[in-house]
């Protein structure tokens, strides 16, 4: 049912602009909900941002993986319990750029009355392959917002039709795209226990995102659309100059609108784990809180149970065991420890 | 109920998840449950804590007697701590349900169910979230994952946050650091505003707020075990030990968690803190107003681990010493690692820590001016300052179970490995996804380890208890060393249930064993009384490495 509902929605917001944005609203898909959508998603993502970014950390509370600094002679792993901010930075480049900690993902069976453990990366291989595919074909789109194509898009072209299979050019990263939307679709589908855990809000953008990759495909490589007047328009759109040129097939309003429920549903999602990785304070902090202090801003005085009245309440037991005391209202004043 | 679990029967743990949405299970039933979770906290201990709502009650009772206005204070608790904690806002936030936490739980794998998979357990509270503090949730409701918090759900965090012993091997895992331990320590002290909590973790947190200890034993009591344990070491090694207690002016403070006082095996881990410091010739002193490691707070509250934790640095003060010790456990060093520098006042009348024997400043503490006794006594085995003897440790053929909080709140791995293998000719380690930063919790953290809860434990022991028997079947391991009081408490009901036949010890053990003390008489026994075997002294010497290599040719072929 929650599968169902995210893929009715994702239907219905695929069958608006291709069945409305022919009769005269190209203005509406073309510029003003993709305007309207980007100011959602930097709004939402700034504020979102900032609001974490507001709230204190009041412990240091690093998840450590690694041995930490201690003795010099004990060699440590200053990327996995990192004591310093520099060694922490990397910790973060790795958890950021290559999804260390998913890297180290098992999978565990019960068999022959033991608890087995094996290694897995399927589900790190397929958030990789979709993560940097993504980011390859955003930028690849850059040709189409600004005149001239910038050479670093050449080359990345280049790179990702290196094969050179079919006309036009088999892009690799369409391809890896697809193989990492659907291993994720795909496993949450079929594992029971993800099956079970899964929300209408964790099958919506996986749909969303097959309706982007499909429509864009179907672009460019099956249903040739317009191509000079969709780059007008985009370039209208980045150079804050928009206008509606004639002859934008549906299909092309379809992904841009698509795109655009994108990014204004970003912020409000799940998918702000982009930005929440950033702040995660069990990832961004380093392991010295034994040598360097931390700070709780919101810190306050607590009822605590004193020494004096920990004695007061004691001191006749205290006294006969022979602990010394620290005031000894009825006694000769002396104190005196025991040792054995 | 002991008798009724049998390791075949909770072996055969049923993974695939019920029909009904997980939020339409309908309440728990605490009486078909017993044996998986604790009773309540009692009237008296909350009353000596100055706790709200106090009132007697049980959860297997259909009526949990609470405020009129409880959905509002768990609200108003929750929006407060959103503004508090970053951690918690942030992980509330984003969360993607991967699913990679799901199998790192012991006590998913060892019950099945699907709310003890570090996802569900935190979705309780998220659903929550969404819910009360989110736009999707309030216009989505249940099809945006929103949930309103009513009876039933809160007597699911009731039961499913004391099912976590925050011991954060799913934090390590998580591609975002998300860390349910986190999650778990912040619904607890939410439900403790309504006055739900349990028992075992009230009653030590009021006796150590009274008494210094979570056991409540008065200041007489701790002379007298100490002093009972002092002439047990006198008696197995012949030498006058020498040892204090309250005495101002010592250099170094020690606390060790009140259980090592006479709770066995923690006992023998006292006997080789005596001997060890005895024979280096420290200068430091026991306390009983500070005589407690451990922090049942941390189990309770933010608040309540602050209270319990003050009396370290006012006993340090009070007493004047240089720096502090602490002894072998586990929570106790992610309070004093991760919490004790934030929660109190900077400890400047206390000097960075040196170690008087080998002029070893320990700079990773040189803020909290606390050290770990693994650090310490690894320090004195570099630099040859202390004798030891592995061959008295022969009759153990050991493995080391790492504790949750020194593995992954500290990152303390590698200073109890020295000394094990310093002290003992056999050491094999488990499986490498079963210890260090993976190691497995021993189901009973976090004031979970009770009677009424041994179901619950046993499930949760399974993944330990498996890696255990592993390396008795390969290696014909005998005794899990591990650091930590509650382990030592509670392991070895879980090795009978799933490893028979292999004993629990403190690493401290191992050394007590070992040390060679100036003037001591001839040992024929070890700490717990097991008489050597009689041998020749040269065939004696030359036995564990034969031995060790037997072992390994073993495990080669």
């Amino acid at each position: 049912m929650r599968l169902g509902f995210a893929l009715i929605a994702v239907l219905i917001l695929i069958a608006i602009p291709l069945l409305t944005a022919g009769m005269g609203l190209g203005l509406v898909f073309g510029v003003i909900i993709p305007y309207l959508a980007l100011a959602m998603f930097i709004f939402g993502f700034v504020v979102k941002v900032l609001r974490w970014a507001r709230i204190p950390v009041p412990f240091r509370i690093t998840t450590t993986a690694g041995q930490a600094k201690s003795l010099p002679w004990i060699k440590r792993a200053p990327l996995e319990s990192p004591y310093n901010g520099w060694e922490t930075f990397w910790r973060m480049v790795l958890e950021v750029l290559f999804f260390r900690s998913l890297f180290r993902n098992t999978v565990s069976e019960l068999k022959g009355g033991r608890v087995l453990y094996g290694s897995t990366q399927w589900l790190w291989l397929a958030g990789i392959l979709f993560h940097y595919s993504f980011l390859v074909i955003l930028l690849r789109h850059v040709k189409y917002f600004v005149t001239p194509t910038p050479g670093f898009v050449n080359v990345l072209q280049n790179v990702d039709g290196f094969f050179q299979i079919g006309l036009p050019i088999l892009y690799l990263t369409d391809v890896f795209f697809f193989v990492g939307v659907g291993y994720l679709f795909v496993r949450r589908v079929v594992m029971p226990q993800i099956r079970y855990l899964s929300l209408a809000n964790d099958y919506f953008p996986l749909f969303l995102l097959m309706g982007i990759g499909g429509t864009g495909v179907w672009m460019r490589y099956f249903y040739k659309v317009d191509i000079v007047s969709v780059k007008e328009l985009a370039v209208g759109l980045f150079s804050l100059n928009p206008a509606v040129p004639e002859g934008i097939d549906p299909l092309f309003f379809t992904h841009l609108f698509l795109v655009s429920v994108l990014i204004a549903y970003f912020p409000f999602s799940k998918l702000m784990h982009m930005g929440g990785i950033f702040l995660s304070p069990t990832r961004n902090m380093p392991n010295n809180t034994r040598a360097v202090r931390h700070v709780n801003p919101w810190d306050y005085p607590v009822k605590v149970h004193t020494y004096q009245e920990y004695e007061d309440e004691f001191r006749t037991v205290m006294k006969a065991a022979g602990l010394p005391l620290d005031a000894d209202p009825e006694g000769d004043g002396k104190s005196e420890a025991t040792n054995g | 109920m002991a008798d009724k679990l049998k390791p075949e029967a909770l072996f055969n743990v049923d993974y695939s998840p019920p029909k009904k949405g997980w939020m339409d299970t309908g309440p728990i039933d605490f009486e078909a449950t017993r044996g998986n979770w604790n009773f309540a906290a009692t009237p008296e201990s909350m009353e000596y804590l100055d706790l709200p709502n106090v009132r007697k009650w049980q959860p297997y009772e259909q009526d949990w007697q609470l405020p009129d206005d409880w959905q509002r204070i768990l609200f108003e608790g929750f929006k407060t701590r959103l503004k508090r904690f970053r951690s918690l806002k942030v992980y509330m936030d984003i969360c993607v349900r991967c699913g990679a936490c799901a199998d790192k739980c012991h006590f998913y794998l060892g019950s099945g169910d699907p709310k003890n998979m570090p996802v569900l357990r935190a979705e309780l509270m998220r659903a929550v979230y969404r819910n009360d503090f989110t736009l999707f949730g309030k216009v989505f409701g249940k099809m945006g994952g929103a949930r309103k918090m009513d009876i039933a759900a809160l007597k699911e965090w009731f039961y499913y946050f004391y099912q976590c012993t925050e011991c954060r091997r799913c934090s390590v895992f998580c591609p975002y650091g998300i860390d349910t331990a986190e999650i778990t320590m912040i619904a607890r002290e939410l439900m403790w505003e309504l006055g739900l909590g349990i028992d075992w973790v009230n009653t030590p947190a009021a006796n150590c707020f009274r008494t210094g200890n979570h056991l409540g034993i008065q200041p007489h009591g701790v002379v007298d075990s100490l002093e009972f344990a002092v002439d047990e070491a006198e008696e197995i090694t012949g030498v006058k030990i020498d040892w204090s207690i309250n005495r101002k002016g010592a250099e170094i403070m020690f606390i060790a968690p009140s259980a090592d006082y006479f709770a066995s095996p923690h006992y023998y881990t006292l006997l080789g803190y005596l001997m060890l410091f005895h024979e280096i010739g420290l200068d430091y002193t026991w306390t009983t107003y500070a005589s407690e490691g451990g922090n049942f707070g941390l189990f309770h509250s933010h608040e309540m681990m602050k209270r319990l934790n003050s009396k370290m640095y006012m006993e340090a003060e009070r007493l004047g010493v240089k720096w502090i010790l602490g002894g072998e456990c586990g929570h106790m060093w992610r309070v004093v690692h991760q919490y004790m520098g934030t929660l109190q006042e900077p400890a400047d009348f206390l000097e960075v820590p040196k170690s008087p024997i080998t002029g070893t400043v320990f700079e990773n503490a040189k803020s909290t001016k606390m050290v770990h006794v693994a650090e310490f006594a690894a320090d004195l085995i570099h630099h040859n300052k202390i004798k030891l003897d592995p061959t008295r440790n022969d009759h153990w053929i050991t493995t080391y179970h790492d504790s949750c909080n020194p593995a992954r709140g500290m990152g303390l791995l590698e200073e109890p490995r020295e000394v094990i293998k310093a002290c003992c000719n056999n050491f094999h380690e488990m499986p490498e996804n079963t210890i260090r930063e993976q190691t497995f919790c021993c189901g009973s953290g976090a004031g979970l380890g009770t009677e009424e809860n041994l179901e619950m434990r046993m499930r949760g022991g399974l993944p330990r208890g498996s890696a255990v028997q592993y390396v008795k079947d390969q290696h014909d391991v005998n005794v899990l060393l591990c650091m930590c009081a509650i382990d030592k408490a509670t392991l070895p009901a879980v090795m009978d249930f799933w490893a028979p036949g292999t004993e629990v010890a403190g690493v401290h053990e191992m050394i007590g064993n070992a040390l060679i003390m100036t003037g001591e008489k001839h040992r024929d026994a070890d700490l717990r009384g097991e008489e050597y075997p009689i041998v020749d002294s040269q065939a004696h010497l030359a036995a564990p490495s034969g031995e060790a290599e037997t072992q390994e040719e073993k495990a080669n072929a």
